[in-house]
């Protein structure tokens, strides 16, 4: 069990959420970074639901030794005195308070334990699904079940994504109702990912005016997904994440292709996006390796009493035998 | 729908050139990496729409290699896969018949308990008058119209229902109704939306039903499906409060019978 001793808003169970609801209109919803469950995974063995958190601080309290991983957003994470690696996978010991801060870049953090958080599922999924009043935020206090375990200190090379830069999109069925010139002014803009954003969708800032299909449309509603590009009524477009609704009647000018969507959506307030166009084929040929793990070597800086340690012994001759 | 050549749009690598929009139904076309539309009609039709439902069931009922979900809309079967695009195998099962004189697959009839007008429809005398109807005559039209799940979402489990006589193409408001309550049922463009949750809306309320689109304790969380037919039955505000009391599945007094 860990427990939630302090939680800021919007913190949430994540898993890969509900798929084949969409007829239903529930849509999958999930993580938002999947890159950062694929980590955990990889790191852990068995993920399974995890704490995601939009930056809010968050301390927890191991009821048992656990194995546990941080990944996604890197955040100031301390185990009482001790400095804990972040992209990593440590044992924290039964009793240990876990206290992780903001720090950025990126907006979604990520605490998974090997085997996952055993919380009541939901149409098979664990996942908070805020807006479809499916579970609920975290609070302090509550209990998060958990199977005991240890494993070894791992860690892996995160994919780069907290920074923003140019996400690939592939067209949708409306990319052709834009002309070809709003398409060209489109790829040549830099946006700017506003400060309004959640796990519906996040808004993107440019300087000049909206992008606007040719003519009033009064286009039937559509399916929409996560990672679709939705142009509001004033030109404005939307990044939509994986609460977004699961149909919708505003224009798609493209959707950004699987790889680069944890990308899109760990841009935080203030990041530079900027748009290319690649066909299906490319998309998914773009798909990153599985994430590589190796066995966390303890850096000297995390050692808190490194002076008190023999840290050389048996030498004998600088020279050796000649 | 006729039965017969189906267009497949390509993706192009940049969309620059516009592409005439044709007139060709239906299409298929790619939406993303992982999902195609199958798209059977540009606008609200209720032919189109049964066929979606047909359709969809079909491939429900033996899904080609590679799709994951499926799931239709008012106009379009969304076709979702891991990779190997189905354009090719959806083709020829498009084509082999017109889907919108297949026999609907089973469902369900709805019989939902629903309060009309005063508090509980507000607008029901300005909607009665849009449509040229007086009260009365409006709810005896709206409670014995047969319509049919067109479609759910905007919230999980949300309908849209149609299509209505052509007397209640009603435009949107312009203004918002900054809140409706969950399960008002509201109307414009010959449909019926009942709300599974409190939203505004640019849609006229007319009635009250206390119908729980989505319970995620219930067995059956979402209880309707596209291509299921209802009735709104009219009741007494008091009558609709009493069985939605006495209905442990929040279903606010509705019952069901299968349809084959």
């Amino acid at each position: 069990m860990i427990e939630v001793v302090e939680c800021g808003p919007l913190v949430t169970l994540q898993d890969d959420g509900r798929p084949g609801h969409l007829s239903r209109g529930l849509a999958q919803g999930g993580a938002a970074d999947r890159r950062a469950r694929a980590e955990a995974e990889a790191l852990l063995g068995q993920a399974g639901a995890g704490i995601e958190t939009p930056g809010a601080p968050l301390r927890l309290r191991a009821g048992e030794t656990v194995h546990l991983a941080l990944t996604g957003a890197p955040m100031r994470a301390t185990l009482g005195d001790r400095a804990l690696r972040w992209h990593a996978a440590q044992v924290v010991e039964a009793g240990e308070v876990l206290d992780l801060r903001p720090k950025g870049p990126g907006v979604y953090s990520y605490v998974h334990v090997a085997g996952g958080f055993q919380t009541e599922a939901i149409l098979g999924s664990r996942s908070a699904h805020l807006i479809a009043n499916v579970g609920r935020p975290l609070a302090p206090g509550d209990e998060l079940p958990c199977a005991t375990g240890t494993g070894r200190a791992m860690t892996v090379d995160p994919t780069e994504r907290f920074e923003g830069g140019t996400l690939r999109l592939v067209p949708t069925p409306q990319t052709r109702l834009f002309p070809a010139a709003e398409i060209e002014r489109f790829t040549a803009t830099r946006f700017t990912r506003d400060a309004r954003g959640n796990r519906q969708g996040v808004r993107l800032a440019m300087d000049g005016r909206g992008f606007a299909t040719e003519g009033q449309l009064n286009l039937l509603s559509d399916f929409i997904l996560p990672g679709d590009i939705q142009m509001t009524g004033d030109g404005v477009p939307y990044i939509l994440g994986p609460e977004c609704q699961t149909t919708g009647g505003y224009p798609r000018i493209g959707t950004v292709i699987a790889a680069d969507l944890p990308r899109a959506l760990q841009a935080g307030p203030g990041a530079t996006l900027t748009f290319r166009f690649v066909t299906p084929e490319e998309a998914r040929a773009a798909a990153p390796a599985p994430p590589a793990v190796r066995p966390l070597l303890r850096d000297p800086s995390e050692v808190p009493d490194l002076l008190g340690m023999q840290l050389i012994g048996g030498v004998i001759s600088a020279k050796g035998e000649e | 729908m006729r039965a017969g050549a189906v267009q497949v749009l390509t993706p192009r690598a940049v969309p620059g050139t516009p592409v005439p929009m044709g007139d060709s139904f239906p299409r298929i076309e790619p939406l993303g990496e992982a999902a195609v539309l199958v798209r059977f009609t540009p606008r609200l039709d209720d032919a189109a729409n049964r066929a979606c439902v047909a359709f969809r069931a079909a491939l429900e009922a033996d899904r080609p290699e590679g799709v994951v979900e499926t799931a239709s809309s008012l106009g379009s079967v969304l076709v979702r896969h891991d990779g190997r695009d189905p354009t090719a195998l959806l083709e020829p099962r498009l084509g082999a018949c017109d889907w919108s004189a297949v026999p609907p697959p089973p469902r369900r009839l709805w019989s939902i308990p629903c309060s009309y007008g005063g508090d509980d429809g507000p607008q029901l005398a300005e909607a009665a008058e849009m449509a040229g109807l007086s009260e009365s005559a409006a709810i005896e039209a709206l409670s014995t119209a047969r319509i049919r799940v067109l479609a759910l979402g905007f919230a999980p489990g949300m309908p849209y229902l149609g299509i209505l006589p052509e007397a209640w193409d009603l435009p949107r408001q312009t203004g918002l109704t900054p809140k409706v309550p969950e399960g008002a049922l509201v109307v414009a463009v010959r449909q019926f939306v009942l709300f599974g949750t409190e939203a505004p809306t640019g849609w006229r309320q007319i009635g009250r039903t206390l119908f729980g689109c989505f319970e995620p304790g219930r067995a059956r969380p979402i209880a309707l499906s596209p291509g299921d037919e209802v009735r709104f039955v009219p009741v007494s505000p008091e009558a609709l409060r009493r069985g939605a009391d006495a209905d442990a599945e929040r279903h606010g007094g509705a019952t069901w019978e299968a349809l084959e």
